[in-house]
């Protein structure tokens, strides 16, 4: 006890508090909040995209301010919303799952997030840069974004910054996994939440370096006369690609796994009854994180790869389907003849499990090579990764703020307004994103600011969803204002089907989740 | 201090990670001016190198001074272990990206490009190569500097063994001697690198801008060079820590942690001999 | 292409755009919608592998709508049957072997089961040997270089739509930007091989009704073909993001009887020689 208390007795208070802190708890709010501003200010450069896509015709920007804004929705949104997001929660939970006094590496921990804040301002700053923001799409394909103005140079260090940030907070996330479990804690009793951050880690430590070398290829094809990416010089542009979805496919499990987790522990709770297949499930997601390592090419399909490159990709894509599948089974045979209820978090659950297979399946349509060739950089395209990254990765974070927030903040959140936001947000998100499938069959390319007649109607109809959806968003805002000024106290178990240690502290923990180890039998 | 010992160390809160972040941004912001030549770019630039520079100094002082004080016990000294392990993987897959650019470009782009007759008329496959509108140059002897600068980085990994040994057995002449001995062997393989490149590019007509080749070589060996540099100063970072009588042989981890950055930079030379200069 | 507004300062107030939407989505809560019918598929297909991908599509389609109904079918029933407000017991069951390898063989086959014809057809679309004539295409920012290298052809296709269109100034036109100055002119019935490349930066050639989508990369020739069935003009656009131009650079076929492209070839040929290029009026 001692020392724990000795290097605690200073509680900083006010900003200092929050600059300085080495705690995991402070930490994980910081990243949480930092999200949240993220998801607002990349959702507004959405709105915009909608404003102009409302009708035919230029409306309110230049054509190359529309690219400007879906390369920085795309960036925002992927670093600086879902990302981050998730490891607010790994921050949070993490020490309190395991039986942890704190993370493993409390100041490194800091520094993981601070990053963030300043590599933001670098990104967004590139938007008064000279010439603007990149507007090479957050893929920032070679040679265009050779092309690009000094924005792009801005977006590329802070690329590094980013690197650095979620490789460090990655690694901070592996040796607490592995070195800092209560006694009796085994790998294979830890929550499934536990074991898909472990995972998504170890994806982060594998590829965020890779993207980090990649870009710096980018910054020397730029300003020092290399060529990587230009023929003349024996490189090639598809090059770039390659290296990009080696990182970028990894990415978009990086960014689902957490998910996984977060919905494999809200499940259980609200239909009372035990995770169905747990070891099936860690295997599962093992072997989605190792199969997310083959597919890259999926992306390239149009790129002219010989043809056996790609039937190995189309094959190893469609495997992926396999292991998810389980996944999607197994949570419903979770619920299957259980004590169903549907408090808000269960709502989201049940959401993330129809609206993530949409996106799922439209995936694997994706992965059909030909078919690809007529829905490659078409909205179905759009359609899909909304369907995989709003309603599964963002909706899994509201759904699994629902469900810890008691625990946080110590206070019940307000039920009837929480479903008031799932409802509005999964109404809003099908009629904004569902038609866009349509638009895509029907021919409308992605990232063009401006379209032909026949795709008006259509577009008015997700224009004005999405500003309905974006609206709804200040719902969930104000539900979580109120809940963290007050409101019914929580209790410790928070909900009656509630298992795992986060559940014996009280609502909310003491500053060190477990001074003394818990024994786990 | 015994109690300590029985619990995991938690470090109050720290201005440092703040101010590195502040530096990481100012260090990246007068990059990014002085490349594309504006303002105070290069001030901005050293500003942030000051900054980091400060920071590293403090933040380690700060934690070597926990360590002496043995307020670490072997759970942390685990934590320090892993977290290092897993820094080097990550720094593995750093040098894989640019590995990856030339598996990729004298396997697959360089051969198509050649077999491309309407663009590229008269082009043929050979690796090195700077491409159809690449300017000529020699590419390196692998049996020059670049071979004994191979034998220099295997002795210097032989002597931070035999150095680590000598702590192990609480032999500090062994130790320091072991120190001083790599160290001089990494300032000579940077002093040999150097003048290769000077070579390069006066004699060679070897360049960044020499196609592919130039581009692989430069980029790979240049990323090699820096680490073996915060390499070098972080052995010197060990010697003095050595001389002042820091570490104790059941207690040394930022010993160990160098020592495994150096034989991991090794490990990435001969790589680098094997695939840059040799095949 | 030299469109006036392609610079990159952001434009125009928000309050009058704000507006604009207003009304604009007054008109269509009371219907009065721009464009007539909506499409829910692929355009109609034209060429042999079009066809082939349109039924690959809906097979693909109705297989996942298939699982779904069965996964959810069985969740939403739980959900009605299993809910704690009826007072239902939870059960403890949380493995079964068997059924986990049931779940993870089935799909697999289903998996196994589409893959077959998928790789059929992708098959026959690499396949670009005996071709009847060869088209050479460059991407350009932002209109498209067409040349067929046998007939001594070649010219650029531009976009013919008005600037003042675009800046909703005039009333917008039925093909508003889905059309060219110089659309490009193949005979129906006969294999054409196309080489697409590009000389800036990576464009991608798009005609959705012949099924054929291939990146346009500069240093590099990538090679596809198609053959149409029914005369008729096709319409697609550049398909990867390549500036602000990129909505910009559309691709008009005009898919004519063999007759009728050799008279085509003829008076091209008759043009280039005359050393002026005339433009033949914008479709
Ligand atoms: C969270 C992010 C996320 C996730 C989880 C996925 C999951 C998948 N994605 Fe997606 N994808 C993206 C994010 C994501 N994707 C993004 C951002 C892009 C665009 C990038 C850009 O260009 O900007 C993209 C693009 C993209 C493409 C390229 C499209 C193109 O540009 O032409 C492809 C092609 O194969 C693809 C496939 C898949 C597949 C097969 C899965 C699979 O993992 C899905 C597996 C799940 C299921 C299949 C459903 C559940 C399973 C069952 C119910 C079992 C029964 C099922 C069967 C037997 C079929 N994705
Ligand atoms: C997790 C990631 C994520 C999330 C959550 C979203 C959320 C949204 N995205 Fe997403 N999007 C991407 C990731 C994401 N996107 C990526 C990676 C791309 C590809 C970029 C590229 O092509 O390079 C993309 C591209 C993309 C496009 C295609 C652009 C193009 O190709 O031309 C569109 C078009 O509609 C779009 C719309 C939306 C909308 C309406 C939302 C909405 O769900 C947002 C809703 C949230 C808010 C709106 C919060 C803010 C709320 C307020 C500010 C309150 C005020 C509200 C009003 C004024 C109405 N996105
Ligand atoms: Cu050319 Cu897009
Ligand atoms: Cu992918």
């Amino acid at each position: 006890m001692a020392s724990v208390a000795a290097n605690h007795e200073e509680h900083p208070v006010g900003l200092k508090r929050w600059l300085f802190t080495t705690n995991h708890k402070d930490i994980g709010t910081m990243y949480l909040l930092f999200s949240l501003l993220m998801f607002f200010v990349a959702g507004s450069f959405a709105m915009l995209i909608r404003a102009e896509l409302f009708s035919p015709g230029m409306q309110i920007m230049k054509p190359y301010f529309f690219n400007q804004l879906i390369t920085m929705h795309g960036l925002v949104m992927i670093f600086g919303a879902i990302m981050p997001g998730f490891v607010g929660f790994a921050n949070w939970l993490i020490p309190m799952m395991i039986g942890a006094p704190d993370m493993a590496l409390p100041r490194l921990n800091n520094w993981s997030f601070w990053i963030l804040p300043f590599a933001f301002t670098l990104m967004l700053s590139s938007f008064f840069m000279p010439g603007g923001a990149p507007g090479t799409g957050w893929t920032m394909y070679a040679p265009l974004s050779v092309q690009a103005p000094i924005g792009m140079d801005c977006v590329i260090f802070a690329i590094h910054m980013l690197g650095i940030s979620s490789v460090l907070g990655a690694i901070n996330i592996i040796v607490t996994i592995l070195n800092m479990r209560a006694p009796g804690m085994t790998l294979m009793k830890m929550p499934m939440f536990v074991w898909t951050w472990l995972i998504t880690a170890f994806l982060l430590v594998a590829v965020m370096p890779v993207l980090a070398g990649t870009v710096t290829m980018v910054l020397m094809d730029r300003h020092f006369g290399t060529h990587f990416f230009e023929a003349a010089g024996g490189g090639d542009p598809v090059l770039y690609q390659h290296l990009f979805w080696f990182f970028g496919h990894p990415e978009v499990y990086i960014m689902i796994l957490p998910a996984f987790g977060i919905i494999s522990q809200i499940i259980p709770t609200f239909s009372r009854k035990p995770l169905f297949g747990y070891e099936s499930m860690v295997f599962a997601t093992a072997s989605i994180a190792f199969l997310s390592f083959i597919v890259w090419g999926h992306h390239m399909f149009t790129v002219g790869m010989p043809a056996p490159a790609e039937m190995f990709f189309m094959y190893s894509t469609m495997l992926i389907a396999v292991p998810t599948g389980v996944k999607i089974f197994n949570w419903v045979a979770t619920m299957w003849r259980g004590s169903l209820s549907f408090e808000t978090p269960m709502l989201f659950a049940i959401g993330f499990l129809v609206m993530f297979t949409i996106g799922g399946l439209s995936g694997l349509m994706l992965a059909v090579v030909p078919a690809d060739f007529q829905y490659h950089n078409t909205y179905f395209v759009v359609a899909h990764f909304h369907y995989v990254l709003f309603a599964g990765a963002a909706m899994a974070m509201m759904g699994g703020c629902y469900y810890w927030l008691p625990k946080w903040t110590g206070h019940m959140y307000n039920e009837t307004l929480g479903k008031w936001h799932f409802w509005l947000t999964t109404i809003f998100f099908n009629l904004t994103f569902f038609p866009m499938h349509f638009l895509g069959l029907a021919g409308m390319p992605r990232r063009i600011p401006d379209y032909a007649l026949q795709f008006t109607d259509l577009n008015r109809v997700v224009s004005i969803s999405a500003f309905g959806l974006g609206l709804s968003q200040l719902l969930w805002v104000y539900v979580v204002y109120q809940t963290v000024k007050g409101g019914k106290k929580a209790t410790d178990r928070v909900w009656e089907g509630a298992e795992g240690l986060e559940w014996t502290l009280s609502s909310p923990p003491p500053y060190h989740s477990f001074a003394t180890a818990p024994t786990v039998k | 201090m015994s109690a300590t010992h029985d619990h995991y160390y938690l470090p109050s809160p720290s201005p440092w990670p703040l101010t590195a972040s502040a530096g990481l941004f100012t260090l990246a912001l007068g990059t990014v001016l002085t490349i594309n030549d504006l303002g105070a770019g290069p001030w901005v630039l050293l500003a942030g190198g000051v900054i980091i520079a400060f920071m590293m100094t403090r933040w380690f002082g700060q934690v070597v001074g926990e360590s002496e004080g043995a307020a670490y016990n072997a759970q942390v000294d685990m934590s320090f272990r892993m977290g290092m392990a897993w820094f080097i993987f990550s720094e593995v897959m750093f040098f894989a990206a640019f590995f990856g650019a030339l598996f990729f470009e004298r396997h697959y782009s360089v051969p198509w490009i050649a077999a491309d007759h309407i663009l590229w008329p008269g082009f043929h496959a050979a690796w090195p190569t700077s491409g159809p509108k690449g300017a000529a140059f020699t590419p390196m002897s692998p049996w020059g500097i670049p071979a004994i600068n191979t034998l220099i980085l295997l002795t210097s990994g032989a002597t931070v063994t035999w150095a680590h040994w000598g702590l192990l057995k609480s032999n500090r002449a062994q130790l320091i001697v072991g120190l001083v001995l790599t160290i001089l062997l990494g300032c000579s393989f940077l002093a040999l690198q150097a003048h290769e490149y000077y070579m390069a590019y006066t004699h060679f007509g070897l360049t960044l801008k020499a196609g592919v080749y130039g581009a692989t070589f430069f980029m790979l060996t240049g990323f090699h060079g820096l680490h073996v540099t915060i390499g070098t100063i972080m052995l010197i970072v060990m010697l003095v820590r050595s001389i002042k009588g820091h570490f104790r042989p059941d207690h040394h981890f930022a010993f160990e942690a160098v020592s495994w950055y150096w034989h991991f930079v090794d490990v990435v030379w001969l790589a680098l001999f094997i695939f840059v200069y040799w095949l | 292409m030299s469109l006036s507004f392609k610079n990159n300062k952001p434009s125009g107030p928000l309050i009058l755009a704000v507006t604009r939407f207003a009304t604009a989505a007054a008109l269509l809560l009371s219907a009065g919608s721009a464009s007539a019918d909506i499409r829910w598929n692929f355009q109609t297909p034209v060429t042999p592998m079009a066809h082939q991908i349109y039924h690959l599509q809906d097979l693909m389609f109705g297989v996942c709508v298939a699982i779904f109904v069965i996964v959810f079918g069985v969740m939403f029933y739980s959900i009605f049957a299993h809910r704690k407000s009826k007072g239902h017991k939870p059960a403890t069951f949380h493995q079964s072997t068997t059924i986990e390898v049931i779940w993870t063989v089935i799909p697999f086959l289903i998996l196994v089961a589409v893959a077959v014809p998928a790789t059929a057809t992708l098959l026959k679309m690499e396949n670009t040997s005996d071709s009847a004539m060869t088209v050479r295409i460059t991407g350009y920012q932002w209109k498209w270089q067409y040349d067929y290298p046998a007939q001594g052809i070649s010219f650029f296709s531009d976009l013919s739509t008005p600037v003042a269109q675009i800046e909703n100034q005039e009333p917008k036109n039925k093909h508003y930007l889905l059309q060219v100055d110089h659309p490009l002119v193949l005979p129906v019935g006969e294999k054409i091989r196309f080489q697409i490349t590009a000389a800036d930066v990576i464009h991608s050639w798009w005609v959705p009704s012949f099924g054929v989508k291939t990146d346009a990369i500069p240093g590099f020739i990538n090679q596809t073909w198609t053959e149409i069935q029914v005369p008729g003009t096709y319409r697609g656009q550049c398909t990867e993001l390549c500036g602000m131009g990129h909505a910009f650079m559309p691709i008009v076929v005009k898919a004519v009887s063999q007759k009728e492209f050799q008279k085509w070839v003829t008076a091209q040929k008759a043009r280039m020689s005359a050393a002026h290029s005339a433009a033949t009026p914008a479709m």
